[in-house]
């Protein structure tokens, strides 16, 4: 796999903490929804260090790819990427990489989608997937937040589930919920699975992505609800006990 | 030609030295799985190693326990590009697993509870390479972690470390298991930072 020139073209704060990164990168061999890529980048005296992002855009943005990037308060990669980074630069990347935690556009099933915090975004490039090829795949996602000013793709996702029946979108809120909202903050739970994602019985596929206590609690509580455990795919970053 | 990127400095660290390319060091233990924990009970857990036809040896919790262990201290590299140095692991080498076993087989395949495999050369199990691991840090294997006993290969990257080990499958040719079909490299030696089929 080669490394290629990509030039930032646009960015986007998300959040207070995430930023979208915009590339140009020129043979883009085109990528799968779900699937990430690596970033390269080389320090004056030609230290480097190499970084896995998912990307967030749709499949069939010619040679434009997005990725949202999280800073993390301990990250060597990420300050950078997430405040430095400028307009015009240039970066090394590879890509695109994974063949498991992705969504086809040929797949008809039902899917369900769980988010935690920065986890949305490869789940993200499967919704804008959905829109881009027209599929009519019935879509739910499930989004874990820690606050309403910690979602991204704030918008994007309202305009999605007013403008279109079959993806909806619920959010659960840990720590701070928005003004007038009929719960108090809390984590998923078997009622909130039960109330919000597909039941078992119409077999979705489900993608978990999150911190991995996240995802090692949301594959237990979609088995426990009846889900066939060959159904579900995960995909898990940060550290042991990490939190949304 | 390397892209400088003005105002990245990174972070460099006196072990650095001792990592394979592409990795960075961590303090934590990350997980990566493909889907969901299984959580297997010890009554019914059991290890068998076979030819693809037979049974050759088999062993539930109790016998695998029975067996000699040892503790060994092992640098991990994930593909995902973190390293852990230092860890401490108790478990049963495939060397008393495999003592006495007569095969011209040269390729394993590891399975585990909850369907993951991969495929490893028998000689990297052998010779005080590779152990079956029930003790991580002094305390029995987590389930996440791939308890109740995992396969740890600590010289390849750790996806071939196959968590909820449940069987070994001597094979007479190489045959990629769960992530080798889905594009990563077929031995993954991280020192020849072997991550994807496409790297030599």
């Amino acid at each position: 796999m080669i490394w290629r020139v990509a030039t930032v073209v646009a960015l986007h704060d998300e959040t207070a903490r995430a930023r979208t990164i915009t590339l140009d990168v020129p043979d883009w061999p085109g990528h799968v929804a779900g699937q990430h890529l690596d970033l390269k980048l080389t320090a004056e005296d030609g230290y480097s260090a190499v970084r896995s992002y998912s990307i967030a855009s749709a499949p069939g943005g010619g040679k434009q790819v997005q990725i949202t990037v999280e800073r993390l308060l301990d990250g060597e990669v990420s300050p950078y990427l997430t405040r430095t980074l400028a307009v015009g630069e240039r970066l090394e990347l590879r890509g695109p990489i994974g063949a498991w935690f992705v969504w086809r556009t040929q797949q008809v099933e039902a899917i369900q989608l769980v988010a935690g915090g920065s986890g949305i975004v490869p789940l993200m490039a499967m919704i804008r997937a959905r829109g881009s090829a027209g599929s009519r795949a019935p879509f739910r996602l499930l989004y874990s937040v820690r606050a309403p000013e910690a979602v991204f793709y704030r918008d994007e996702l309202r305009a999605l589930s007013l403008g279109d029946q079959s993806v909806t979108v619920t959010y659960a809120f840990t720590r701070i919920v928005p003004e007038d909202w009929p719960l108090d903050p809390g984590r998923i739970d078997a009622g909130l699975i039960a109330r919000a994602t597909w039941p078992a019985a119409v077999a979705p596929t489900c993608y978990v992505c999150g911190p991995t206590s996240f995802v090692e609690e949301m594959a237990d509580l979609l088995i426990a609800s009846g889900n066939d455990r060959g159904r579900i795919r995960t995909e898990r970053f940060g550290p042991t006990g990490g939190r949304t | 030609m390397a892209i400088i990127s003005r105002g990245f400095s990174g972070r460099r660290t006196a072990t650095d030295k001792k990592l394979p390319p592409g990795q960075y060091l961590t303090t934590d233990f990350p997980v990566l799985s493909a889907g969901p924990t299984p959580h297997v009970p010890l009554d019914r857990w059991e290890l068998a190693i076979g030819d693809g036809t037979t049974v050759l040896r088999r062993w539930d919790w109790k016998s695998f326990r029975e067996l000699p262990s040892e503790t060994v201290t092992v640098d991990l590299h994930c593909v995902t590009r973190w390293s852990k140095l230092g860890t401490s692991w108790e478990g049963v080498s495939l060397d008393t697993l495999l003592a006495g076993l007569r095969t011209d087989l040269p390729y394993a395949l590891a399975r585990s509870y909850g369907d993951y495999s991969t495929n490893v050369p028998l000689k990297d199990l052998l010779g005080n390479q590779a152990w079956i691991a029930f003790r991580f840090d002094g305390k029995d294997l987590e389930p996440e972690h791939g308890g109740p006993a995992r396969l740890l290969v600590p010289h390849l990257y750790l996806w071939k470390s196959a968590k909820w080990a449940r069987s070994i499958t001597l094979m007479p040719e190489d045959k990629p298991g769960f992530w080798e079909r889905l594009g990563y490299h077929i031995y993954g030696d991280p020192w020849r930072e072997q991550r994807y089929s496409s790297d030599e």
